[in-house]
């Protein structure tokens, strides 16, 4: 065991420049900084998160796994455009690219749509590197496509576990079903490929998340994610705002949950009451910020931008 | 009967480990075969399923290769264990090992020793492999000291220039050495790469 950091010095004071380059960008834009609890007594009911559970006198909170749900309470209260730099959580997330805790810049924009969103990352990023990145865009189907030679839209499950067989061999494929073949074909057979920054958007509805369905394609969700050498940055939506659908989506998870031998969580009520009242049509986005500073300052495990790694 | 761990299964202990105790070493039951977890790799989409994606070694023949855990899926554990044992003598058929603390003796037969029967010597001490009590691998040391049994006459005084010839060790193991080295001398080998490191002074 050593008590010295993780990270090195310079990398640590890195980290402090590019907080302040955030702050500089969000502040000549009109956006906010806000603060929410770490502690909620409700959480995500994404059956492919887990929380960490943590109980104060007597009552279970969880940690955050991402501050979204009351960044959205902030919006639907007017709040207007908005951005957070914090901590989430979430257990069992431990690799070269994850930790259990690990820091988010989510922020969230009145008015835009996810495409809008998508410019403004573009903005982000070059402002940080201090110099213009190319980036490309291209949707989840094509990408499948391209890549491993799947039609999404058409393929059958007994195919999508052959390609399994193909690309990622080792692995009891028959045990998958169709999202988990793809998150497995994704992560190894079609990220490693992805050179430089990519966006990838338009996700099947099964992994709609929180992103409303496109209006003119109700196959996919608006949601997209950013891409740097295979190493994923970011997640975002345009963002659902339509209560009924995000109570059936908390109950599709919990449902997922049950399947998967896991416990449900209540959904948050707070938050559905809160899409009652009014969210405004906006689009949000999660970066995870110590992959990106992984990508800048050309780090290839997550320890080497932590101070401390337990 | 002093109480012992090296059999599980005598024990009827079934231990089990999930993907998230995985870690280089770790000896797990795959298809059937006792191996070692080499590299073990979390892979995961932010919003999508986790796995393990590990490289192991199959001890009982060597090979490496890939597998994919979805993350919380549980493997056996492997009855594997590495025990110090010197090395007695080959009958014909088995090499014969004994655990120097207990006198217990294990015979390995050729597919066991494998490789590592070019550095066997008696009185040395090995790391045997035993998987549900029965010896399964054999690595020799880093470096082994051993005699020189037949080579070209050494060159006199020649100490200094880059040549090498083929020599015959003791244990049938033939390795390059410098032209000025003679019969009977004592050689340091790196196991590793079969290399000639210097003469042992008896």
């Amino acid at each position: 065991m050593v008590w010295q950091p993780s990270a090195s010095l310079t990398v640590i004071k890195q980290r402090a420049r590019i907080y302040r380059q955030i702050r500089a960008f969000f502040d000549v834009r009109s956006c906010f900084e806000v603060d929410t609890a770490l502690l909620s007594p409700t959480t995500n009911t994404d059956a492919n998160i887990e929380s960490i559970k943590a109980s104060n006198l007597g009552q279970t909170l969880y940690l955050q796994t991402s501050p979204e749900f009351a960044m959205k309470r902030l919006l639907a209260a007017g709040s207007g455009s908005i951005y957070q730099i914090c901590h989430a959580f979430r257990e069992g997330e431990k690799g070269r690219r994850h930790n259990p805790e690990f820091t988010l810049l989510e922020w969230y924009r009145v008015g835009f749509d996810y495409q809008q969103l998508m410019d403004e990352i573009e903005c982000l990023i070059d402002d940080i590197s201090g110099e213009p990145n190319q980036y490309q865009r291209i949707s989840y189907r094509q990408l499948v496509l391209e890549h491993i030679n799947v039609d999404i839209d058409t393929i059958k499950l007994f195919a999508l576990r052959q390609r399994v067989d193909q690309f990622v061999p080792g692995t009891l494929s028959s045990e998958l079903d169709v999202d988990q073949c793809l998150d497995l074909l994704i992560s190894l057979a079609i990220a490693p490929k992805i050179k430089g920054y990519v966006f990838v958007y338009d996700y099947p509805i099964s992994q709609a998340s929180l992103a409303r369905v496109k209006a003119s394609d109700t196959s996919v969700a608006e949601r997209f994610e950013l891409f740097y050498d295979g190493l994923e940055l970011a997640n975002g939506f345009s963002e659902l705002c339509d209560s009924p659908q995000q109570r059936n989506r908390f109950d599709s998870d919990n449902n997922r949950r049950l399947t998967l031998g896991l416990d449900p969580y209540p959904p948050d009520e707070l938050l559905l009451s809160a899409l009652d009242s009014g969210l405004p049509e906006c689009a949000g986005v999660a970066i995870g910020l110590d992959r990106l500073l992984m990508v800048l300052l050309e780090k290839n495990s997550i320890d080497q931008v932590l101070s401390f790694v337990e | 009967m002093p109480f012992s761990f090296k059999n599980m299964s005598e024990l009827n202990i079934m231990a089990s480990y999930n993907t998230s105790e995985f870690r280089s070493g770790l000896k797990i039951m795959v298809d059937g075969d006792p191996c070692s977890i080499i590299e073990n790799e979390f892979v995961k989409p932010g919003k999508g399923q986790a796995f393990s994606r590990v490289k192991i070694r199959n001890l009982k023949n060597g090979r490496v290769l890939d597998k994919t855990f979805k993350s919380g899926e549980t493997m056996d554990a492997a009855d594997v264990i590495d025990i110090e044992m010197q090395y007695l003598y080959n009958d014909g058929e088995f090499f014969h090992f004994m655990v120097p603390e207990d006198y217990e003796q294990h015979a390995a037969d050729e597919n066991a020793v494998g490789d590592c029967r070019l550095w066997l010597k008696a009185q040395d001490i090995y790391e045997v492999t035993l998987y549900n009590g029965t010896p399964i691998g054999v690595a020799p040391p880093n470096f082994v000291e051993l005699e020189v049994t037949e080579t070209d006459p050494g060159l006199k005084g020649d100490t200094a220039q880059g040549g090498t010839k083929p020599a015959t060790l003791e244990t049938g193991a033939i390795v390059k050495v410098p032209l000025f080295i003679e019969i009977g001398e004592v050689l340091r080998i790196d196991t590793r790469s079969s290399d000639y490191m210097s003469r042992v002074k008896k």
